[in-house]
């Protein structure tokens, strides 16, 4: 089929306004099957390129395909093979966990006695069983995260789309969830998440899309992202660890010598380390740049 | 399905990706609707008491006095006031639908349903439907509180069938509108609290008072709203006697409800997408 060929997404020119107010602007991205992270802050736009994505709401422009399919044309094909898990739970609150499962199942398409099967083995896969029987509403909400994603999964989607998954969770919860997420590009599918966690970003994704004011800032890995800065840091440490100096450097041998040279005929025997740049640097370094270049483009020459 | 990647997964006979029909989505939404009704205990006995208290309030309390001014008695008023008691408290539990409606639109629940191969608006049809069951419920314990406090009627099963009928068919047009209210509202009190002035209507019609006993400016209404040609035409033939034009009169606006109703929610359904 066509998808099992195709790049998990290709987008060229998408472009989504509510009303007046544009959302989304020229976005043009392609990414192969794998995990990957949509990082921003509040606002940046990532709920609604999840939302475009995953058929839930109409593109305005460009040229868009996930899994090869167009989500505006070949939506209820698509939607056979996708799956959202948004940021408010969609898990029914009134009814027991096997009870979600199993309505999700059928609606899928399943035959009851496939639906209860499939319920089954991906409450047991979440550790849920033991409270399959209980109403959601007695959930704690690292359970009930862990359900709605179960829900999502049960129509074995080959693309799950996860907005921030772990927001409001524990750290612990977190790890179990992220655990989790690697399970299942193990299993075949793969996963777009969003995140303001450049932490989880890191932890989980092949691929880092950086969107900020509805535009894509950067995209690459982590270690591309941060050489894309380029800047290490030399840091001069006291004995206690306290740092001295921070001097920033391209991070080649001859640059860092030099530095170094410096360093060692005025202090001999302070303690030197060479960092690179966090993800976090390479964020605020890519959402500043890019809102000072705006910034001069709207300057008329 | 076919696939690339070798996975345990893949390798699993599956049927999945058609997504489920319409009247599969139906009933397994019907079925989760009712779960709701039924598993809420205090929901469940307002639907119950409510009825029975309006019907025990009106006949008993009010009962001999309104129908001494009408020259009848007690068992009179209750032949008089049984439609409109029906009405009033399937009013009440159709106003449930509005708060269920706009809890689905409003968390993430119907965004899910969006995103999956099926009409994602069964989940209103399955709240209609299990409304239905809930107020014809209600309708049904009117009518046997009705006989417990002596009322008799000649009725066939005709005339019997043909008033629940009709007061079904105007359960049914309630539930819709509450469904639209509760699918335009922000939020699932907002909701409730817009469908309080529906719940007030039943008193300005013919179904607990006579019409020409109101103050003039009221007659107008009270005699030409959608309600009045309803109850008259539930009573008549309770009573077993025909029920004449209200009955076209009353057929007619429960229509003319239920296409704007099911034309507002086509039109709003698919707008009204959480962001």
């Amino acid at each position: 089929m066509a998808y099992t060929d195709s790049p998990l997404l290709a987008l060229d020119g998408l472009s989504k306004s509510y009303g007046r107010q544009r959302v989304l602007t020229d976005l043009n991205l392609t990414l192969p099957p794998g995990i990957h992270a949509l990082l921003g802050p509040n606002g940046a736009g990532k709920t609604t390129l999840v939302n475009v994505l995953s058929t839930l709401v109409p593109y305005d422009a460009g040229r868009v395909r996930v899994l090869g399919l167009d989500p505006r044309r070949e939506r209820k094909r698509l939607q056979g093979l996708v799956s959202l898990t948004g940021q408010y739970a969609a898990v029914d609150d009134k009814l027991s966990g096997a009870e979600n499962m199993l309505m999700m199942g059928r609606l899928f398409g399943l035959s009851r006695r496939d639906a209860q099967r499939r319920a089954d083995d991906l409450l047991e896969r979440f550790a849920l069983t033991a409270a399959a029987g209980k109403r959601v509403a007695t959930y704690s909400g690292g359970m009930r995260r862990k359900l709605d994603i179960a829900a999502g999964l049960i129509g074995r989607p080959r693309l799950i789309f996860l907005d921030e998954p772990t927001t409001g969770l524990d750290t612990r919860s977190r790890q179990a969830l992220w655990d989790e997420i690697r399970t299942l590009a193990d299993s075949g599918a793969s996963v777009f998440l969003t995140t303001q966690y450049l932490e989880e970003a890191d932890a989980l994704a092949d691929r880092i899309v950086v969107l900020h004011g509805g535009r894509i800032a950067a995209d690459g890995t982590a270690a591309q992202l941060k050489s894309r800065v380029g800047g290490s840091t030399i840091q001069l440490h006291d004995d206690a660890g306290h740092i001295l100096e921070e001097i920033p450097t391209r991070g080649s041998a001859l640059d860092v010598a030099r530095h170094l040279d410096a360093v060692a005929a005025a202090r001999p025997d302070v303690d030197v380390t060479v960092r690179r740049p966090t993800l976090d640097e390479v964020f605020l370094e890519l959402t500043g740049r890019q809102a000072r270049e705006r910034t001069q483009e709207e300057v008329p020459a | 399905m076919t696939t690339t990647s070798p996975s345990r997964e893949a390798q699993e006979p599956t049927s999945v990706g058609n997504g489920a029909g319409a009247l599969t989505g139906l009933r397994v939404f019907t079925a989760r609707s009712l779960k709701h009704s039924f598993r809420d205990a205090e929901s469940l006995l307002m639907a119950i008491l409510l009825p029975v208290m309006l019907m025990l309030i009106f006949v008993l309390i009010f009962g001999e006095s309104i129908a001494a001014g009408q020259g009848g008695d007690r068992s009179d008023y209750l032949a008089y006031v049984l439609p409109a008691v029906a009405l009033t408290a399937a009013g009440f539990g159709a106003s449930y639908t509005a708060v269920v409606v706009s809890n689905d639109m409003t968390t993430g629940f119907m965004n899910r349903l969006r995103t999956m191969p099926f009409p994602a608006v069964t989940v209103l049809l399955g709240h209609t439907a299990a409304s239905m069951v809930r107020n014809l419920l209600a309708t049904g314990v009117v009518l046997a509180v009705a006989f417990a406090l002596g009322f008799r009627t000649d009725a066939g099963v005709a005339e019997f069938a043909g008033a629940v009928g009709l007061i079904a068919l105007w359960i049914l047009v309630i539930t819709v509108v509450f469904a639209v209210l509760g699918m335009t509202a922000g939020s699932a009190e907002a909701a409730s609290s817009y469908g309080f002035v529906l719940l007030f209507l039943p008193y300005v019609s013919s179904g607990f008072a006579p019409v020409e006993t109101m103050p003039g400016w009221l007659q107008g209404f009270a005699g030409h709203q959608p309600m009045t040609p309803i109850i008259d035409a539930s009573r008549a033939l309770l009573e077993g006697a025909t029920p004449g034009d209200a009955w076209w009169v009353g057929l007619l606006w429960c229509g003319g409800f239920i296409a704007v109703a099911v034309w507002l929610a086509a039109v709003l359904f698919p707008r009204k997408v959480a962001r």
